[in-house]
């Protein structure tokens, strides 16, 4: 069967068992669209190429399916460079598909080139050029292969117009050989049997939890470790969800912004059992003063994550559903089948110790000028249907969504961690919807973050793709200005944005959504469930939230975790 | 207690790299003949702050592989995170860590000197000691190869020095491991599965 190179694209997009593109069509890629027509993948076109990888990025974190974007060459593969940096620090896996102009051009600076494989190089697992039509199956087959497999990832493909043009007879390969790749997955028995004795002995031992967990589809695994053990769980920002908030071993977030328990818990462990996390230094704070006595078992799939940052006294490579498995097996095995759990009911009333002098809090009195974010958040946890989707953009409004949302599942928090990607929550919200139209799906964003990639509303009305989004508007890019009156002598220096310009209500209205403003705490809860109610188009909730709330607890930047600060609801005491 | 291989103990070379004292590691890397390999091993050093002290490329016998061998600042970061990063790139397929202790080493050196008639016998003198070649002779100067290691490559730009250099040109070094004859252990190779 003869195809053209764009045929034989799509074709082996239907073969990988894609069912949706996120993309916006353009002069290099515009043959490929053609069979986009007769194809049976939906396609839908986004307002900016930054929204279609976002998209893509949240299609990907709700169904651990790798999202596909496809983007025309030069600034549309340049728009699209930020997701493919964020989806490569979240570990999220994805395929961009970029148009090229023809090989006879490329290196003559021709309209519309950049050189997209030299620019996103760092920033993907890998990418290919391809120069022959009969080369499409193959890399289509090697781009997902490596995406998904070993640690996710995004990758990219740069289809010059010419090779999209170009003849070429039809095949499926059947099988991926790639010498180059071949991860390992099965942890190694004695690093296991040796992680086993090592958790049998600890006394104040913590599983440190990281979105590898999620990734690896291992919650159901954790659980049954952890209720094996009775070790407690700190799930970290990429991680929520991964174990449930719920359950009473559940200590939640660790970090910069952890709460009190979680962090300080980690601080005072003698070990620390990592699970596909990566010791970012906004869990760890200052390397040198974090969690000193603990010693480490590290579990990566990525064998460069181990001992990259911290020492891992027990390295194992592997998947971590299947150490996380083979480990529980081994507590009851051999040696460590024979060593009885050191007592940890101390360690445990130690913790519960914390969470009851330092649980999250805040002014629920409502002093200051507007709405309580956190209430907010709370009131948006607690009516929203079990196992709804939260997705985020950056900054307050991020961590007090991870504090004060009730995660029990995984897959249903999308946020953008390792990169810190402001305008994330809208596009990666209406990619989650498009990935679970099953579910709720809300996003909650700032007025900062809004601005950013707001106009993909248009996008989500136009397709009917039902998100919802609760617009945290404290006038401010709330994070810097807390970072100004806290660590610049209340200089606030550009940070202020504006309460009514735009006016959001107007603007989302505009972009054809159902749109309302809150302003006072009464109102919270029905405006929530009007919007609950609504499932024919997006919808925006403008919450007038104050501009003076802080994000607490916080470890300030280059701090140990041990200098926790509290915050003004404990009268400024720890 | 690892899984990820032993650890190599980085060493000094002599002459004047180690007085600046940097300590350099040879990597050998495997990888696939295929466009943009060299900018993407180069990419990874310059994105992870790693050194390249000399690199040298060439395609193998197995024309769909090259070799690259890359010495390497261990200053700047632990050889085992080096090659940790290197083995993410798909498109290698081997790296070979050798120890200099027990590694066949080559370079080339090409060297302009001044030589006017009296200079001229002293400097064919240190070319028939060092088994150099004279490549190529001009009125007052002349062109000089040595290929030999790195060492000697030092001790006889330091000689030919005194007559003054015009212009020094190395190639950067090739390295094999030794043939194993029992004693050495060779280059320690990591396959993909570490």
């Amino acid at each position: 069967m003869k195809l053209t190179g764009a045929q034989a694209l799509i074709k082996s997009l239907e073969m990988q068992g894609v069912e949706v593109i996120f993309g916006l069509p353009g002069g290099a890629i515009l043959p490929v669209y053609d069979p986009i027509i007769d194809s049976p993948i939906r396609h839908i076109l986004v307002r900016h190429e930054q929204g279609a990888g976002h998209m893509a990025e949240g299609y990907a974190q709700v169904t651990n399916r790798p999202g596909v974007a496809m983007v025309t060459s030069g600034p549309a593969a340049t728009n699209i460079v930020t997701p493919l940096a964020n989806a490569y620090m979240d570990s999220t896996p994805m395929v961009v598909i970029t148009g090229q102009v023809a090989t006879s051009s490329i290196g003559t600076d021709a309209f519309q080139e950049a050189d997209t494989t030299g620019i996103t190089m760092s920033i993907t697992k890998h990418n290919w050029l391809i120069t022959d039509a009969a080369e499409i199956p193959e890399v289509v087959a090697e781009a997902f292969h490596v995406a998904t497999n070993g640690r996710p990832g995004p990758v990219l493909i740069d289809v010059p117009k010419d090779v999209s043009n170009q003849m070429m007879d039809w095949y499926w390969p059947d099988a991926v050989d790639l010498p180059g790749f071949k991860p390992t997955t099965k942890g190694h028995p004695r690093s296991i049997q040796a992680a086993a004795r090592m958790i049998k002995e600890a006394r104040r031992p913590v599983l440190y939890v990281g979105g590898g967990v999620i990734r690896a589809g291992a919650s159901r695994a954790l659980l049954t470790l952890a209720e094996k053990t009775g070790i407690p769980v700190v799930t970290t920002l990429m991680a929520r969800g991964a174990f449930p908030d719920s359950h009473p071993l559940c200590l939640g977030m660790p970090g910069m912004h952890g709460n009190y328990s979680a962090v300080t818990a980690m601080q005072k462990s003698d070990l620390l059992v990592t699970l596909g996390a990566r010791f970012d230094d906004r869990v760890t704070g200052k390397l040198s003063g974090f969690a000193p006595e603990a010693k480490v078992i590290h579990v990566d799939i990525d064998p460069a994550e181990l001992s990259k940052i911290r020492h891992a006294d027990i390295p194992i490579v592997g998947d971590v559903r299947s150490v996380i498995e083979d480990l529980i097996e081994a507590l009851d095995k051999g040696e460590a089948g024979e060593m009885v759990q050191a007592d940890l009911a101390p360690w445990i009333s130690r913790i519960r110790e914390w969470q009851k002098l330092y649980p999250l809090s805040y002014d629920r009195d409502g002093s200051g000028n507007g709405l309580k974010p956190q209430y907010v958040i709370e009131t948006l946890s607690s009516l929203t249907p079990e196992g709804s989707i939260l997705a985020s953009g950056v900054g307050q409004h991020q961590m007090w969504a991870s504090q004060y949302w009730r995660f029990d599942h995984p897959n249903a928090w999308v946020n953008s961690g390792g990169l810190g990607t402001m305008g994330y929550a809208v596009p990666a919200s209406i990619g989650a919807k498009v990935g679970r139209p099953d579910k709720v799906v809300w996003a909650v964003d700032g007025d900062g973050c809004f601005q950013m990639t707001a106009q993909e509303l248009v996008t989500a009305s136009a397709e009917r793709i039902p998100v919802k989004i609760a617009l945290l508007n404290n006038a401010y890019l709330g994070m810097v200005r807390q970072w100004q009156e806290m660590f610049y002598d209340q200089r606030y220096s550009e940070v202020y944005l504006s309460p009514d310009l735009p006016d959001y209500v107007k603007w989302a209205e505009a972009m054809g959504c159902v749109a309302l403003r809150v302003e006072a705490p009464e109102e919270v809860a029905p405006a929530i469930e009007k919007a609950n109610d609504i499932n024919d188009r997006p919808v925006v909730i403008e919450f007038r939230i104050d501009s003076g709330e802080k994000v607490y607890p916080m470890v300030p930047a280059g701090a140990s975790n041990d200098e926790i600060v509290l915050g003004p609801s404990y009268g400024g005491a720890r | 207690m690892t899984n990820i291989g032993p650890s190599i103990v980085p060493m000094s070379l002599p002459g004047g790299r180690s007085s600046r004292g940097v300590s350099l590691h040879v990597l050998s890397v495997l990888v696939e003949n295929r466009a943009g390999v060299l900018a993407r091993v180069a990419q990874l050093f310059s994105r992870r702050g790693y050194n390249i002290y000399s690199l040298a490329v060439a395609p193998t016998d197995d024309e769909r592989f090259s070799r690259l061998t890359v010495v390497v600042d261990l200053e700047s970061a632990p050889l085992e995170q080096i090659t940790k990063q290197l083995h993410k790139l798909i498109n290698v397929i081997k790296i070979t860590e050798i120890d200099p202790v027990d590694a066949v080493e080559q370079e080339l050196l090409l060297a302009v000197v001044a030589a006017d008639v009296s200079s001229r016998g002293q400097i064919l003198e240190l070319v028939g000691i060092f088994g150099a070649k004279v490549l190529d002779v001009g009125l007052e100067r002349l062109t000089l190869a040595l290929a030999d290691t790195p060492e000697k490559l030092d001790d006889f730009t330091e000689l030919i020095k005194v007559f003054g250099l015009i212009e020094v040109q190395r190639s950067g070094r090739v390295a094999l491991a030794k043939l194993n004859r029992g004693g050495g252990r060779g280059g320690i190779s990591r396959g993909k599965a570490s």
